[in-house]
């Protein structure tokens, strides 16, 4: 890593900006390369999301039709009272508690503790599994209760069930693919592949904590995204 | 083994932050909750979500602490969004009123989908 420590290292502002961008070297100094393709990936990943609101906010603001209330459509009855959007509500603080536990794994992945790291990675996968869970439990409901479908629905504009599952499913694969990497990570801290310095699977790179933090990028990033999903879909 | 690497940060300001995101989620949570309506509506939700988005951002993606070049890098792209917004939303707007205008199904419709914004 003594290359990361180049000329402008100390240069801050735009002075230290177009420092780096025309040391015609690398422009992200100090930064490893999983991390700032992490970041590309994720810009990327802003755009394709961004896609799928701006076609929602489209089809919502041009249809003649009465847009479903979310409120009532995502109401459950629990013991008696219908509650709105409960189930969304647990959900979120679920996801910004995985995003804790995964800024803490993060951490002590620096400070190379071991068992920490694991157990935290565990418990943002097992987060994230019952956001899925619940999520499996929201489209059901939708869908065999209260007959949503991708072309129409009995509350109002057709537009609200296509828009629906293509932003929450979009946004539940993202989940479901972080699960399974929170795991392959957990493994591959408690093995010691961090420690050891191993290099991971089809690649010849030396193994690092730093990727734990890259793993925590994509998660934050799931939970960012929601954020999103929670204010346009949800309560708008 | 003896660099010193990544980012280190006392733990407790990652309890603060999400400390914070739950009270700013029960926050817009309690915008539904109480059926808040109209621009007061909107304008909370925007301003919880920008919050929410700014913190998860910053502290826990440790933006704040990354070269302003890897910054920049990222930000300035997404900022380019909010004109695709904006001429999203005039587009929107427009064929809105050509469809009420010229085939909207009945007119009660209409009215009602105008009251309900």
């Amino acid at each position: 890593m003594s290359e990361s420590v180049a000329q402008g290292e100390h240069t801050g502002g735009m002075a230290g900006v177009a420092a780096d961008w025309s040391s015609d070297q690398r422009a992200f100094k100090g930064v490893p390369w999983h991390k700032a393709m992490m970041w590309i990936f994720l810009l990327s990943d802003t755009f394709i999301f961004s896609c799928f609101l701006i076609s929602y906010m489209e089809v919502r603001s041009t249809t003649t039709a009465v847009w479903p209330s979310s409120s009532e459509v995502f109401a459950l009855t629990i013991m008696g009272n219908s509650i709105p959007l409960v189930l969304i509500a647990i959900m979120t603080f679920i996801l910004i508690t995985s995003s804790g536990t995964m800024a803490m794994a993060v951490r002590f992945g620096y400070q190379k503790n071991k068992n920490m790291t694991a157990f935290l990675l565990i418990v943002t996968a097992l987060l994230g599994l019952s956001f899925v869970g619940m999520q499996a439990f929201e489209w059901t409901k939708l869908i065999v209760e209260e007959g949503v479908r991708p072309w129409g629905n009995p509350m109002g504009a057709p537009q609200f069930g296509s828009t629906f599952f293509m932003v929450t499913g979009f946004h539940g694969f993202h989940v479901s693919v972080g699960v399974i990497f929170l795991v392959i990570t957990a493994v591959k801290v408690m093995r010691g592949s961090y420690d050891n310095e191993r290099p991971g699977f089809m690649t010849g790179r030396k193994g690092s904590y730093q990727f734990v933090e890259t793993m925590g990028l994509y998660w934050h990033f799931v939970d960012l995204v929601w954020v999103f999903i929670f204010a346009f879909f949800y309560l708008w | 083994m003896a660099q010193v690497e990544g980012q280190q940060h006392p733990i407790s300001i990652y309890f603060w932050v999400w400390g914070l995101l739950f009270v700013l989620s029960a926050g817009s949570y309690m915008v539904d909750y109480l059926q808040v309506q109209g621009y007061l509506r909107w304008t909370l939700i925007i301003i919880f979500m920008l919050l929410k988005a700014g913190f998860i951002t910053a502290i826990f993606m440790h933006m704040i602490w990354e070269r302003l070049a890897m910054t920049l890098a990222i930000l300035v792209p997404t900022g380019v969004l909010l004109a695709f917004i904006a001429l999203m939303s005039l587009e929107g707007d427009y064929t809105n009123i050509t469809r009420e205008t010229f085939f909207a199904p009945a007119p009660h419709v209409a009215v009602e989908h105008t009251v309900s914004h």
